[in-house]
């Protein structure tokens, strides 16, 4: 069974994540209930012609992608596979809001084939004319890991040796206002909006795409190897634990072995104690990273994670803003991943140098 | 008339997405479509809305088309006789 390396990445985020070593100019910013994207020159990899059609995931998934394969240093992929919570939503808004506005005539088409879910790994297949296997995993916030562990297993079985894959996802503006009715999103005025000391329910929304190219053979490029992914879509709080302690030794390791562990934790007082107890407990010698302050919550913010992780595993560094203890290893070769949002959708991977 | 292809141009503009090109950049006889300002098919179906919405004008025979939308001078011309709004 051949093994999946990470060899290039990508990352289009609220941060500097691109002409950046490793988020060297990154801000917490505590005063934002929604997070936007940093947004980078577009027109510098997409034309004039196709960037007019394109709503802002779109342009970062194809930004981020192109990041990723010049990284590894490669022109094309054998597939490409993304994954996305809410997909397009901008023009999914675009065109639902036209139907309502205009009693269900003059629909125009731009907007509706720009909405679909697949439309990032659509157009990144256009612009590099990969006629490969593409596919689009939606599956809340384990979507990306949907598209990870699908990659993974092609690489795996032989049926495809390098795969660009993605987590991609974009804030709509009726969307954010729905999810800040529902309390999804954080209220207003309710600043300072500490993730690791939250005060309320909801989060600090945000959207971003990360691509990574994912090869079967180890190369100057690599920054580090994808050892397992595993999804659980329901586990009890006090089941985490017991979870995470049987995925690793299913890879030989335990909480020992560990060089760091990445939390997703997004502020969110009712959810977050499913990391915290981890992280006062099995976890607490253990160095601790968390990035949703950084990139903001979404379905495929865990694809950030990665990119983070896969940069700490390069660079041996671990920047003080992701830091949520002050435990150091001497080294940083075994990197493991926990998301979950609203107690569902829990991911585990795990990263090796 | 003149008020009328200004009106279009910005209509194009704006519904078209052509972030890079001002009114002054498109002459009234400029071929819309390949070398002039480089439209495409969705383009077009997007100037059908156009003309169906805002000027009350159905196009029945999709082969009209490719004169009406020559340029903004036929496409005024076409407007000013066949308008129903």
């Amino acid at each position: 069974m051949k093994k999946t390396y990470i060899n290039g990445v990508g990352c289009i985020s609220a941060q500097k994540t691109f002409d950046t070593v490793f988020l060297e100019e990154a801000v917490y910013n505590q005063n934002e209930t929604i997070l936007s994207v940093l947004a980078p020159v577009y027109k510098d990899f997409i034309t004039p012609t196709a960037i007019r059609r394109m709503a802002k995931g779109v342009k970062n998934g194809i930004v981020a992608s192109a990041l990723a394969l010049k990284d590894a240093r490669l022109e094309n992929v054998d597939a490409i596979i993304t994954g996305t919570g809410l997909g397009c939503i901008e023009d999914s808004e675009k065109f639902l809001k036209n139907i309502l506005d205009n009693n269900e005539e003059f629909l125009t088409p731009t907007s509706f084939i720009q909405s679909t879910h697949n439309t990032v790994g659509a157009q990144i297949a256009l612009s590099l004319q990969c006629k490969g296997y593409n596919f689009t995993y939606v599956n809340g916030a384990v979507s990306f890991e949907s598209a990870i562990l699908d990659a993974k297993m092609q690489i795996e079985e032989n049926e495809a040796n390098s795969i660009l894959v993605g987590g991609i996802d974009e804030n709509g503006d009726y969307t954010t206002s729905l999810f800040k009715l529902a309390g999804r999103i954080k209220q207003d005025g309710e600043q300072p909006y500490d993730v690791l000391n939250p005060t309320s329910t909801g989060t600090v929304f945000g959207e971003g795409a990360s691509f990574f190219v994912l090869e079967n053979e180890k190369k100057d490029t690599t920054y580090a190897q994808i050892l397992d992914v595993e999804i659980k879509n329901t586990l009890e709080e006090n089941e985490i634990e017991t979870e995470i302690i049987t995925f690793l030794n299913a890879n030989n390791l335990q909480i020992s072995d560990v060089d760091a562990v990445v939390f997703g934790l997004n502020g969110n007082i009712t959810f977050d104690s499913y990391y915290t107890s981890l992280a006062e407990n099995a976890f607490a010698k253990t160095p601790q990273l968390y990035y949703k302050h950084l990139s903001g919550e979404y379905d495929t913010a865990s694809a950030f994670a990665l990119w983070m992780a896969s940069k700490v595993i390069r660079t041996q560094e671990i920047p003080e803003i992701i830091k949520v203890n002050s435990v150091e290893k001497p080294a940083y070769n075994t990197i493991l991943l926990y998301n979950q949002l609203n107690g569902k959708n829990h991911s585990f991977t795990l990263l090796s140098k | 008339m003149e008020a009328l292809k200004e009106e279009l141009k910005n209509k194009i503009i704006t519904t078209l997405n052509l972030e890079d090109i001002a009114i002054e950049d498109i002459a009234d006889n400029d071929p819309l479509f390949g070398d002039g300002l480089g439209l495409d098919s969705i383009d077009a179906l997007e100037l059908i809305v156009i003309l169906d919405k805002d000027y009350g004008i159905k196009l029945v025979d999709p082969k009209e088309g490719k004169s009406i939308f020559q340029s903004i001078e036929t496409m005024a011309a076409y407007i000013s006789a066949n308008r129903t709004k």
